[in-house]
Formats: structure tokens, sequence, C-alpha cells
């Protein structure tokens, strides 16, 4: 009972809060006066005039297209050689080297198209400059980026045979002036206050409160008494093993870019094991906030499309859709983790039988997290395109490592990454009312505008960009003798590994199977095409679609118009959207995690 | 030609489209095609020993692909086949006459004979009884009644004449009495009868908006499975690496996977759907320039519907004789029926029966030597006779009241009352004068058709609005509109208002549907979104339309709506069912497929299937049966009802949709189970 008061709490409190910051956000972007605009405004004004911009230019969507793609290029290449060169730059008090090339590009292009992929370890191969500058840098202007052409698609529904869509720099400016910093400097400090590190000091060694045996390898070595620095198990001396006394506390800017990778979808950790870690998320509390500003922005967005669309229920409904499958895949996880029955289980080792064993699958996760918030959390992330974690997803049970897996390719778009999940969404949307309005004897449309061939290209291009990213990458993977040494397992989990790694990088998504050792140069370098085709290529086809969409007239409504706002529309866009997915990946979670579970 | 003829036509013209350059036009088909040709392939060398599936295999699924394109290529053959039927027949009375060119209207006699495919644009000919009228024109003298059953299937012969309405002639038509003369208005191969054969032959069938954006998702879906069979080869490959066994997957298989798992039904029909559609409008007499008129004519919202004809029965009749200042009732009715006796109009007609039901006025000789007939023009917009040294006419209050008041006489206040009052009940007051004075007025009562009321209620219920278009006076038109509940109407209707009403309609996201006759119509025809030229109208207003109705029915708006939408809805259900089918399939082969490297999956098999093989084969022969038992469907069209959006949705979906995905779990199941009789893997 107290567990579903759990799940519960945590979905509840994610509705209250989308609501009224959907309704900012919709305000800031449409450039309408808010309660922050008398501090912020004179900034983004300094902005606009130091970068040139004419804040009110409208572009049309070729040049909005071509200023994305500039600046997120123009990211990649800064990043690429901020990693590389990283070794011969201040702000390294750690005195890390650079990143191999390869390594390199995947993280730049990770980081630029709010993947955070990670197939470095933050605390050992990167500089506190790289990290500050580079990286968090990127976490805000990704997730702006996505909010931006949110908006730019958005106008070219509202707007009545016009051209432009809106101006990118401003759209930029505004989603993260107003939007991500306040909110990630809110979370920051309270993250702070719990005990998340934030300091510009290299790592400090502490004493351990008592010391431990490892053996030559670096694993502790179990029922070992230690007296005098020699170690004895069972009364027998080891010569080998050594004794650890003192511990390195990583430190580092890490509070402040926890709270931007939840807040901005991005997801990628200060340290290695992200959200797990307890100095990147100590407590209960850093936990429930961390976790639900994972979900924050994209839900609110939801609200903010209503609202611009002066149409809430348009807005609603697409929440509603959203928030459904979240719903049934958080069930669906719940319920596999939490009546797991483990090896120990099994082995009469467990009894789960009492009220006071949380029983279930515990394995990879938290004990200061539990199930509860674990199931949760490894919900959210993968829904939104986010991929921290605060437990290691490879641990799940078959049943729900396919769920999160399955969410991520579905393509992201359950609320999804900051903007792209709901433009992501919409896309769908369209395909939905392409074959539902051809059911009530209408050629069809959305919002009020047509949906012909040239919207009909590139939202099919929008909505199968991930499944497509994920089936060649995968299937070329597959193919290659060499991929077996990047696997932890084998058989049907080793393939999952594969399977959820190339998934996670075409949803950018970013999270990882645990064990998935990916840091080769064919890996680092297919991972990194599929994140930028599965980025750039929905962006080009969300505003190919706006630009033409905003010179259309809009077709009035009447009682043979297909609701796009009602129950049956909710249904048949979570059908559409599951069937794509199921159509697209039944094949190969039968070989992974379906396999895995019916052995 | 009789049916079984077509049957053979169409079997004849499947194998016809094997023609690769026919199959490349239809991308899911091409899949299929190359895949029969891929099999094929792989059979031939199966017989030397090479593959990695047994010969006998991979022929069954070679000839089951053959026999799914040859089905497809069947379903557009049959769709096509009343087309070519009826293009025969046109073409029939497309044969090449002798014209009879002459100079000018004046020289009639200098007949000069040419072949009517020389003729050009602006050349006169003479037509006389008896004779084809050469080409497509326009009458500029004489008038004539002409057989165009050629062309309309309609027996009853038509008049046409100079000026009016009534003045286009089409190439193909018979003059049965009198003579015109025709101004050419097209020339060879471009007339309206080598339109009307192209567009039932379907020979110039563009592939519409719609269809093409339906094509782009089927293409997209296609190429996600070409991924999804390409990669679960690898996908195997690995698995069956890691468990240290041979590859379970055959390249026969998936190719049969792939052609289950591409949106075959859907992409088999999709022509025959636009085709039938097309046809069906055909059948209703309704020709369409084009097939992107018929989808539009589905997404009309507003229908600018003509009163006369549509609304109200065509003829007005006489209901009662209203004298004023002191005249009497039987005065009144004399001079009335004096007035009508050359008025051939049905409204004419009953003001003459009226007057000899009511006072047993008999009718007098129309050739009385003392009679000069008045007829109506549009100039005086009255009508009447002269005799025995009276004035008599009759004519809309408002140009008699000009009449009266111009010859110095008084317009009494009575009558303008009686005037209103009558059109306040939705009549048509006649007023009736004797030389310059008023006499009275005559009632004329619009009918209501039966069943409008009902029919413009349903339209209501599909959100379609009925606009009545008349020329009455607001007072009568507000209350016909009221009576047979359209939802608004524009009276004392002229062309530029007609104009601006639907340019207004338009700029408020409305799709508007239209229909017109005259020069005058043109160019609202052209504003409309679709716009119903009647084949008796003028050659500027079919010109302007984008169809034409052979039986000049002002009614027959509503069926053209109704077969746009059927078509629509029927390109969506079948989409949907297509799709839906995916489900089983799955279900079918993959558990089947992968039985040997993980055992477990047989709990997938949920239709508990003998084999891999016979899964893979029952899935696809289930795949090829369903396309030619979709075929009436994809023909007839889906079932149209007049609800709204939401009904016509979860009514489709629940047949097409839930339908769809449990239909091929039936089917596949029996299909394996009959394969197991006869023996088969």
């Amino acid at each position: 009972m107290g567990l579903i008061v759990q799940y519960v709490l945590y979905m509840v409190l994610l509705v209250i809060l989308a609501i009224p910051l959907g309704k900012y956000i919709s305000k800031v972007m449409n450039g309408e006066k808010v309660w922050l605009s008398k501090v912020i405004r004179p900034c983004e004004k300094g902005i606009y005039k130091v970068l040139r911009v004419k804040e009110d230019e409208e572009m049309n969507w070729k040049r909005y297209l071509g200023s994305v793609l500039l600046f997120s290029g123009f990211g990649l290449l800064v990043l690429f050689l901020l990693q590389m060169l990283q070794g011969h730059l201040f702000g390294n008090p750690q005195h890390v080297g650079g990143m191999s090339w390869d390594l390199s590009l995947n993280t730049a292009i990770s980081f630029i198209t709010n993947t955070n992929w990670q197939a470095y370890s933050g605390e050992s191969q990167l500089s506190y400059l790289s990290q500050a500058l580079g990286l968090t840098v990127q976490n805000f202007v990704s997730a702006g980026t996505g909010m931006a052409v949110l908006f730019a698609l958005i106008r070219g529904f509202m707007r009545v045979k016009e051209k432009g869509i809106g101006n990118f720099w401003t759209d930029l400016t505004r989603s993260v002036l107003y939007v991500l910093i306040p909110l990630a400097l809110i979370e920051s400090v309270f993250l702070v206050s719990q005990g998340v590190t934030q300091s510009p000091n290299a790592a400090e060694s502490v004493k351990l409160v008592e010391p431990v045996a490892v053996d030559t390898e670096g694993n502790i070595i179990e029922d070992a008494v230690i007296e005098d620095n020699q170690v004895r198990v069972n009364g027998v001396l080891l010569e080998d093993a050594q004794v650890v006394t003192e511990e390195v506390v990583p430190l580092g800017f890490a509070a402040s870019q926890v709270a931007i990778k939840q807040l901005g979808t991005n997801g990628g950790g200060y340290y290695g094991v992200n959200s797990a870690h307890p100095l990147e998320n100590p407590t209960w509390w850093s936990n429930l906030i961390e976790m639900l500003s994972i979900l924050l922005i994209p839900a609110s967005l939801c609200f903010s499309f209503g609202r611009s669309i002066k149409d809430k229920k348009q807005g609603k409904a697409v929440f509603l859709a959203m928030f459904i499958v979240l719903a049934v895949a958080l069930g669906s996880v719940a319920v596999a983790e939490q009546t797991a029955p483990t090896v120990l289980t099994e082995n009469q080792m467990l009894d789960t039988g009492t009220t006071d064993q949380a029983g279930g699958n515990m394995e990879g996760k938290e004990s200061r997290f539990g199930i509860a918030a674990s199931s949760t959390w490894g919900v959210f992330t993968t829904a939104a395109s986010n991929g921290s974690v605060n437990s290691m997803h490879d641990s799940f049970t078959p049943l729900g490592g396919m769920v999160v897996m399955l969410l991520m390719q579905l393509g992201e778009v359950i609320f999804g990454g900051v903007g792209c999940g709901l433009y992501g969404m919409l896309a769908f949307a369209i395909l939905t009312v392409f074959i539902a309005g051809l059911m009530v004897g209408r050629t069809p449309e959305y919002l009020g505008k047509k949906i012909e061939p040239y919207e009909m290209k590139w939202a099919v291009l929008v909505c199968l960009a991930t499944p497509i990213a994920i089936l060649v990458g995968s299937g070329i993977a597959a193919a290659l003798p060499g991929i077996t040494d990047s696997l932890n397992n084998t058989g049907a989990h080793g393939f999952s590994e594969m399977l959820y790694a190339f998934s996670s990088a075409s949803g950018n998504n970013g999270s990882a199977f645990a064990g998935f050792g990916a840091d080769t140069v064919f890996l680092n370098l297919s991972l990194g095409a599929c994140m930028l085709f599965a980025r750039f290529v929905p962006i080009v086809g969300i505003l190919a679609i706006a630009g033409n969409m905003v010179q259309k007239k809009k077709i009035a409504r009447t009682a043979g118009t297909l609701s796009t706002s009602n129950g049956m529309f909710v249904f048949l866009l979570i059908f559409v959207v599951l069937l794509i997915g199921a159509l697209s990946f039944f094949p190969a979670l039968a070989l992974g995690p379906l396999a895995e579970f019916f052995s | 030609m009789s049916d079984k003829n077509m049957l053979n036509r169409a079997v004849k013209d499947s194998f016809i489209k094997l023609n690769p350059k026919t199959q490349a036009g239809n991308p899911v088909m091409l899949l299929v095609y190359i895949s029969a040709i891929l099999t094929s392939i792989l059979w031939v060398i199966s017989l030397f020993g090479i593959g990695d599936a047994s010969s006998g295999y991979t022929l069954a699924i070679a000839l089951i692909l053959w026999l799914t394109v040859l089905f497809a290529n069947f379903a557009e053959a049959i769709a096509e086949g009343r087309g070519k039927a009826q293009a025969d027949s046109l073409r029939a009375a497309k044969k090449e006459v002798d014209a009879h060119k002459i100079p000018s209207v004046t020289e009639k006699e200098k007949i000069q004979i040419v072949p009517s495919v020389s003729l050009k644009k602006g050349e006169l000919v003479i037509v006389k009884a008896g004779e084809q009228i050469p080409a497509d024109g326009e009458v500029v003298d004489g008038a004539a009644s002409v057989d165009e059953s050629a062309i309309t299937g309609e027996s009853a012969p038509v008049i046409r004449e100079s000026g009016g309405d009534r003045s286009a002639v089409t190439g193909g038509t018979t003059v049965l009495s009198d003579w015109i003369v025709v101004e050419v208005t097209s020339e060879a191969g471009k007339s309206f009868l080598d339109q009307m054969i192209a567009m039932v032959e379907g020979a110039s069938r563009k592939k519409t908006p719609n269809e093409i954006a339906l094509q782009i998702f089927l293409v997209a879906l296609s190429i996600i499975f070409i991924l999804v069979t390409m990669s679960l080869y690898t996908y195997s490959l690995f698995s069956a690496n890691q468990a240290g066994i041979d590859n379970p997957t055959s390249i026969t298989t998936l190719v049969a996977l792939l052609v289950c798992l591409a949106p075959t039904t859907i992409g088999a029909l999709l022509s025959a759907i636009g085709i039938a559609g097309m046809s069906r409008l055909n059948q209703a007499n309704v020709l369409a320039m084009s097939g992107r008129a018929i989808e539009a004519a589905g997404d009309v919202d507003i229908l600018m519907l003509d009163k006369t004809g549509t609304i109200t029965l065509g003829n007005r009749q006489a209901d009662a004789f209203f004298p004023v200042d002191g005249i009497s009732e039987k005065e009144l009715a004399d001079a009335a029926q004096l007035s009508s006796l050359a008025d051939e109009t049905p409204e004419g007609r009953s003001v003459v029966i009226l007057a000899k039901e009511k006072f047993g006025i008999r009718e007098r000789q129309l050739s009385d030597k003392n009679m000069v007939f008045i007829p109506f023009t549009a100039a005086t917009r009255m009508s009447g006779v002269d005799f025995d040294g009276n004035e008599i006419r009759k004519g809309a209050a408002e140009s008699m009241q000009q009449y009266v008041e111009s010859a110095g006489q008084i317009y009494s206040k009575k009558c303008d009352e009686i005037v209103k009052q009558i059109a306040s009940k939705g009549g048509t007051p006649l007023v009736v004068t004797k030389n310059h004075k008023v006499m009275g007025v005559i009632y004329l009562k619009d009918i209501i058709k039966d069943g409008v009321q009902e029919k413009f209620a349903d339209l209501r219920k599909m959100g379609i609005k009925t606009i009545m278009i008349t020329g009455d006076n607001p007072l009568t038109a507000a209350a016909i509109a009221a009576e047979a509940g359209v939802d608004d109407f524009l009276a004392e209707a002229t062309p530029e208002g007609k104009l601006e009403m639907i340019r207004d309609f338009q700029t408020k996201g409305h799709l508007v549907a239209m229909t017109g006759d005259g020069t005058n119509d043109a160019p609202a025809l052209a504003q409309a979104d679709v716009a119903v030229a009647m084949n008796s109208g003028t050659q500027a207003a079919k010109e302007a339309g984008n169809m034409v109705d052979l039986d000049s029915s002002p009614t027959k708006l509503i069926d053209i709506v109704r077969i746009g939408k059927q078509l629509l809805m029927t390109r969506g259900s079948l989409t949907t069912f297509s799709i839906a089918n995916d489900l089983a399939k799955y279900f079918a082969i993959i558990p089947a497929l992968f039985i040997g490297l993980y055992p477990g999956l047989a709990a997938l098999n949920i239709m508990g299937l003998r084999s891999p093989q016979s899964a893979v084969l029952s899935a696809i022969i289930y795949n090829a049966l369903v396309i030619i038992a979709l075929v009436p469907l994809a023909l007839k069209g889906v079932k149209y009802r007049e609800v709204s959006a939401g009904k016509l949705l979860s009514g489709n979906l629940l047949v097409y949709g839930l339908g769809g995905i449990i239909t091929p779990f039936i089917f596949i199941k029996i299909i394996d189970m009959l394969l197991g009789v006869i023996g088969v893997a």
C-alpha cells in the first residue's frame, strides 16, 4: 500500500508542478511579460546587442534550420577540441589528459544532441574546465535548442498564411535565460543543501572508518581480519593482500551540472555511475527533486503547447497520451521489479513473505532509494530522453529492462527530451490524424492545417528516424565479430546490452546497460552517427513541416472534423506510437529480453 | 460487356501488368515483385544444392509471391474494367464524320464538306436533323432537339438553342430535328468526348495528393520492414553464434517475412480504390476532371444548393388569386390566364389550370389573330399579351411597380401588402396588370421536396452546412429556407453575390461546393472547391467547373459528397486493416523462427502453428488471399453513414482496426491446419 502511494505521489507531484510551469514557458516563448522579466529582460537585451540579433526578425524555416545547424555544429567543434586539448588547458587540477579523437567526437556529439551518452567516466577522463565550460554549457543550450524548434513548430500551426516561424537566436536565448537557468539555479542550491559537491578543489583523500583489504586486482576480500597491516582470512595469512586506509573523494562543480543534466533531459552524470553516486544524489529528498526534474519541463511543454495554440484541450490530449503510457510503463516495471523471483528467493535464502522485507529485485539498486524510487527513476529517465540513472538498468528483470528499452525505442516521445519529445509526439499526431482522418471521409488535417504529401514525407521521417538508427546501427554491430568484446554477458542478455546501447544513442537518451564497454572506435563512431541522425533528421523535418504549415490557411472546424482532443484521439495516438514501436522492434525484443524472460 | 467478359479481360490484364514499368508505379507492390524474382532465383540456385532452405519450400514461397503480385494486378484490372467498357462504347460514338462547314451565320448555303477532325476552334458548322454534331461547340444560331444518349445514357432528347444557358453541344451527339449552327470550341483530340474517354478509362488518372501522401507512409513502413528483416538476419546470426548453432533464419524466410509485414494489402488495393471511386462517380453520371476533385468533395463542408430542383420541386404552382382595387377574383383569373397562355413554363401552365379549375375559364385559341404575345425578357422582366387593344402584363412585384408607376398609375398599398404577405409565406407573388392598372396578385406556391429536411439534418450531423441559393427576394427565401431546414440562404442571388459568398466562406477556412450552368456562373464555379457544371450548361460553365453532371440534376451534389467521403473512408479503413494485420503475422513467424534458438519463445506461438515452415507459408498465403477477398470491398467502398466524425471513426475503427487484428489470427491458424491436412511441411 505504502508503495503504491509512493508511485502515485511521484506522478501527482509531476502534474501539479508541470501545469503552472507550462503556462510560464508559453508566456516566455511568446514574448509576453512574466514576473522574472524585470530582472532578466535587461540581460536578454544585452545579449541581443552583443550578438547583434534583431529580436523580432522573423526567419523562414530554412534560415531557422541554418541557424540551428550552425549553432550545433559550432558547439560540436568547440567541445571536440576542448576535450582533446584539455590536458594543456587550465582548470585541470586533477591533471587529466586529453581524450582520444574518437571518444572526444562521440562525447561532443553526445552532448550537442542532448543525449549525454557517456563512453567515458567523468571523474577520471574530464577536466573541470571541460565539464563546466563544455558539457554544462551544452546541457543548457542543447535543451534550449529543442525548446526553440518546438516553438517554431507551434508557430507553424498557429500562424496563417505567413512565412516566418520565429527567430532561433531569440528563442534559444529566452529558453535558456528565463526557463533553464532559473530552474537550474534553484535546484542546484537545493542539491548543495543535500550534500552534493560543488567545489573547485582537486579530489581529497579521507581516512576510512575502517580499513579494507583488497587483492592484487583491487577486489575487496570478504571476511578479512586486518591486524598490523596483515590480512588473514579464517586464520590464513594472505601475502598478496593490501590494506586500504584512505579513500579519494572526487570533487568539482557537481551540483550545478547535476541540476541542469536532470532539468534539460541531458542525463550526463558528473560521476561515472551518475545519480547512483552518493555525492551526486545523497538523500531521498535529492532523489525526489532530481527525479521529478527529469520530466518537469517535457511535461509542462504539453501545457505550453495548448496555451500557445489557444486550445488548451489539444495540449491536454497530448499530455494525457504521454501520461497514460508513462503510467502503464511505470506499472509494468514496478510489478516486474517488485515481484521478481530473485536468485535469492529461489534458493530459499530470502523470505519475501514478511512485510518488513522489501523482496523483489534489489540487484543494482541503491538501498537508500529502494525499488520504488529506482523503478520510477528508470521509467522517467527513459520516457524522457534523459538517461541519468540511480540504479543499474542492466540488473532490472528482463521485462523491466524491456520496458525501459522500449520507451527509448518508441522514439523518445513519452514526454521525451526538452522540446524534442513533444515535437516528436506531434509528428506522431500527424500520422495518427492521417489514418484516422481518412476513416471519417476527409483528407486529413491537424489543428486546422491540411496534411499533404510534403508534411507526410517529413512526419514519417521524424517518427522513423529513431527506429531506422537503431535497426541499422545494431544490425551492423550484430554482424561484427568484435562486438562480443564489449559485452558483459552472453546470449540473450548480451544481445540486450548491445540493443540497449543503440536504442539509447538513437533515442538521444544516454543511459546504458552497465557493463557495456562502449569506448571502442567502432562504437564511438557508430553510436555517434546514430545520435546525430536521430537528433537532426527530426529537427530538419519538424522545421520543414513548420515552414510549410505556416503558409497554409486554417480549415474551419465542423462536426465532420476529426476531434484531436477527445479520448478517442488519445487512444489512437497511443496506439499508433506503440504500433510503430512494436512493429519495428518485436523481432529484436524477442531475441533479447523476451527470450531471456521465457528461458 | 458482360461480367464474364470483364473478368476474362481483368485476368488477362493481370498478366500484362507484370511489366516492370507498370510495377514501378506502385512501390509497395514493386517490393513484392522484386521479392518474387529474388525467391525464384533462390529456387533455381537451390536446385543445384546451394542455399539455406529446401528447394520445395523456396519454390512454394516464390509461387505465392508471384500470386500476390498477380492478385494486386487483378484488383486494379477489375476496377478499370467498368471504365474500359464505358470507354469502348464512348469510342463507338466518336467516329469521324463529315462536317458541314460554313463561312458565316448569314451564308448557311455555302457549305464546304470537311472531315470533322480538321475542324479548328472558332469555325462554324451547320448540323441538320439526323446528322451527328462533329465537334464540341456553342450554338450560335437556330434551335434543335438533340439526342445526347451517347454521352449521358439518357434517351429523352434535349433542346439546344442559341443564346441562354442551353447552348452547349457535345461532339458525338446527334441532332434529331431542326438545325443549328455551331461554333466549334474544341479541336480534335481535346473534345469533351476525348476527355471523357480518358477519364473513365483511367488513362489520364494521376495520383491525387492524398494518395501520394498515403503512399509515402506506406513506403516508409516498407523501408522500416526492410531494415527490420535485414537487421533480424544479423541479430539471428549473432544469437546463433552465441549459442554455437547454425543461423536458423534463411533468406527465403526473411523475404517472406518482409512481404508479410509490408503493407501489401493496402498497397495492392490503393489504386483499385481510387479507380473504383471514380467509376462510382461515373455511374452517377458525373464526370470528374480529376481525382483530386472527388477527394475535395469529401472535404466539402458548405454546399451551395440551387433552390429550384434541389430544395423545391422545379415548378412553382399557382395557388390563389388575390384581386385588389375593386377587381373581382374572376376578372383577375381571366387576365392571368390570358397572360399565361403562351407561357410554356410549368408556372405559366399552372396559372392557366388554376383559372380553369376555379372559374371554368376555358383556354382560348393561341392562334387568335388578335393576340400578340409578349415573351419574358431579362430587360423588361415581365411577360403578357396584347389582346383586343388591352395590354395585359404579369411579372415580379418590383418590375411591375416600376412599369405601373412609369405610366403614371398608382401601385396600391393593398397590392404591396399582399405581395409581402405571399413572400413571407415562401410563395412567389406575380402582379397582374391590365392597361398599366394593377388587377391583383397571383400566388405561386413553392413546393418543398419530400425528405429534404431529413437530408439536410443528416448533412448537418456530418458537419456540412447547406446554403440555399435563390433569385427570390429575402422574405420568400427566408420562409422557404426555414421550411426546408437549410442552414443559410442567399436571396436575390447574382453571380457576383455567389462568388463573394464563396470567397467569404473560403477565407473562413471552409471548402465550398456548388453547381452551376450559366456562363455567368463561371467565375463562381472557378472559385468553388468542388464545382459541378451541368452538362446542359454553357461551355464556359463546363470549363470553369471540375466536374460535369451529365444528368444536369441539381441534387447530384449530395451524391458527389457521399462518393468522395466513401472513397477516403475506404482508403483509410483498408490501410488500418492492412497494418493491424501485421500483429498476427509477427506472432505467427517470429516464435516459429527462433524456437530452435530459444525454446522458451514457444510461449509466444499463441496460434499453436505446427512448424516454422508451415507458419511462414500460412502467413504468406493469408497475405495473398486477403487481397482477393477485399477486392469487392475496395470496389464497392466501405459502408457510408451520415453521422458525426466521432461515430464514423469509432465504427470504422472497430470493424477494420479490431477486425484487422483478429481476422489474421483466425485465418492463419485455419490455413496452417489445412496445410497439415494436405501434408505440407
